[in-house]
């Protein structure tokens, strides 16, 4: 039993997962390293005049507030989930329950390649169709940018999670006299829910981050917005312009928006995670 | 047996997989409120075949019917029939349990009703209580119907799925090997049950348990590599078939 080949075995073990202990800990630097660094730099920025004061004038010596670029990032999310949620999820039932031909095939081939697209190519696209046209930056064009970004991340998701729904759940429906549609409509939507929901909840982390298509479409103010057509501040562009500024108090809000933006997306990935799988697993592995 | 009396009809019935034919040619009557078993080794087509009784064989992508099947004198793959109506009149019971897991067990049943347009809650509380009777059910969820479809006990799903098909009152229920995932107690229910529901149904049963056909059938089909071998009076088709393959699958000699 204890032969040489063993032994050798054994060696090669532990060296394996040792190799492979290690590449973690080589992955998880960077992260832990960002992580720590953004949060003790920017957590003691938090405060209400934070949260809500306006953006100070350049040089002055006010400690001032993100409330304006926290509002406008949330406008820009909101016009873009009101567009594309609504657009993917019915793509994501068409390509799962309808997609089995030619024109399924090239609806999900599209929107893998949107997938992929450098989202500063979206932001110009914005930027010709919105921003030319209506004269200057504005919310509606970012949110457009944000709508084409998260449109392939809901509709993949929706078409993912309605593909698990059992066929036998289909079929029961189907044998008690209800039609296709509407065996849709009910069973399959109803089941598919928990995985639309997390496709929705993942698509805005998504473009809660985004930058590029931002700097490109909503422009830059220090004030609250009043209208969707006027430039707006947001906390991508925000942290960008403030980073390179050669102010200080500037440089304290960079990281205090960078801190704050980090904690949002953590909490909606947190908050995806919690409707997966009930709250009880929450770091369970992903199929 | 009366030409009048034959609740289904089939002629010439091929069904086919892509190019592979499952079921060849087959002519059978069933006749009305009566017990019909299909019995026949794995892979035979008995499946296949009882799927095509209600139009349930072509939502399988790929898939493709030919020939007649009289319902009550009516070809139901006639143009301009619709496979929705055909499954109104003709239910069907699965191999495994399929309740709808999140609804709850009263849900399950009204379910058929609901998406048939019947809005009168009066009417939907008393066809789901009947329902439940009938399938020998109501006493033991009758406290519970709010629980989830699926918390019950599985020979208790399968009863529910069956309350479920006989909540919209089909004329015919198929049953797909409706006991080859339960244990022998909840078998035996639900073969009392099927004894029960042919006076009022015509049943027609896939099993590879010849004894469960010999227990609750009237007629029973022999069915071998997707063609009908013999059809019979159960008694006979077990006691003196015709045909030497039926005798040589029924003494288990091949299957």
């Amino acid at each position: 039993m204890n032969s040489k080949g063993f032994r050798k075995r054994m060696i090669k073990d532990r060296l394996a997962t040792v190799a492979a202990v290690a590449c973690v800990i080589a992955a998880l630097v960077p992260l832990v390293s960002i992580l720590v660094d953004v949060l003790i730099k920017g957590l003691p920025q938090f405060s209400f005049e934070f949260l809500t004061g306006t953006i100070p004038p350049p040089g002055s010596d006010e400690v001032g507030g993100i409330g304006p670029a926290i509002v406008g990032t949330l406008a820009a999310i909101g016009i873009g989930s009101l567009i594309g949620i609504p657009i993917g999820i019915v793509s994501g039932i068409f390509v799962s329950e309808y997609g089995d031909n030619l024109f399924g095939r090239t609806v999900r081939f599209v929107m893998d390649v949107l997938a992929g697209f450098p989202s500063i190519i979206i932001g110009i696209f914005a930027y010709l169709v919105l921003v030319v046209s209506l004269g200057g930056p504005n919310a509606f064009a970012g949110g457009l940018a944000l709508s084409i970004i998260m449109l392939p991340v809901v509709a993949r998701t929706t078409e993912e999670a309605l593909k698990l729904v059992p066929t036998s759940l289909r079929e029961a429906s189907l044998s008690l006299g209800v039609s296709r549609s509407a065996t849709i409509r009910t069973v399959v939507l109803s089941n598919g829910k928990p995985g639309i929901i997390t496709g929705i909840m993942l698509s805005i982390a998504r473009i809660t981050g985004e930058s590029a298509p931002l700097l490109l479409t909503v422009g830059w103010t220090a004030f609250y917005p009043t209208t969707l057509s006027q430039p707006m501040a947001s906390m991508p562009v925000l942290i960008y312009q403030f980073a390179i500024s050669p102010f200080d108090n500037w440089h304290d809000l960079a990281w205090g928006a960078s801190a704050f933006l980090i904690l949002l997306v953590l909490g909606l990935n947190i908050t995806v995670r919690i409707i997966a799988h009930g709250g009880r697993h929450l770091f369970k592995r992903r199929r | 047996m009366g030409e009048s009396s034959a609740k289904i009809e089939t002629r010439e019935l091929d069904a086919y997989f892509g190019s592979n034919k499952a079921v060849k040619g087959i002519d059978i009557k069933v006749k009305a409120n009566h017990a019909t078993a299909i019995i026949g080794p794995s892979g035979c087509g008995k499946s296949t075949f009882i799927r095509c009784l209600n139009r349930m064989h072509e939502v399988v992508p790929g898939t493709r019917v030919t020939g007649e099947v009289l319902l009550e004198g009516e070809d139901i793959y006639s143009r301009g029939t619709n496979p929705v109506d055909v499954r109104r009149r003709v239910g069907m019971i699965f191999q495994k349990p399929n309740p709808f897991p999140n609804a709850s067990i009263f849900d399950n049943v009204a379910y058929g009703l609901r998406m048939n347009g019947i809005r009168d809650k009066a009417f939907i509380q008393e066809q789901v209580e009947r329902s439940l009777k009938q399938a020998a059910l109501w006493d033991e969820v009758k406290d519970n119907l709010d629980a989830s479809g699926v918390s019950i006990s599985g020979g208790q799903q399968q009863r529910l799925c069956i309350a479920r098909a006989m909540a919209i009152e089909p004329e015919v229920l198929l049953m797909d090997e409706p006991c080859s995932a339960l244990d022998p107690i909840a078998t035996s229910k639900i073969e009392d049950l099927i004894f029960d529901l042919k006076n009022d149904y015509t049943v027609i049963i896939v099993t590879h348990n010849m004894q469960q056909a010999a227990r609750v059938a009237d007629w029973t089909a022999f069915m071998y590599l997707g063609e009908l071998i013999e059809f019979n009076k159960t008694k006979r088709l077990f006691e003196n078939p015709e045909e030497e393959l039926t005798e040589r699958y029924i003494t288990g000699r091949f299957g």
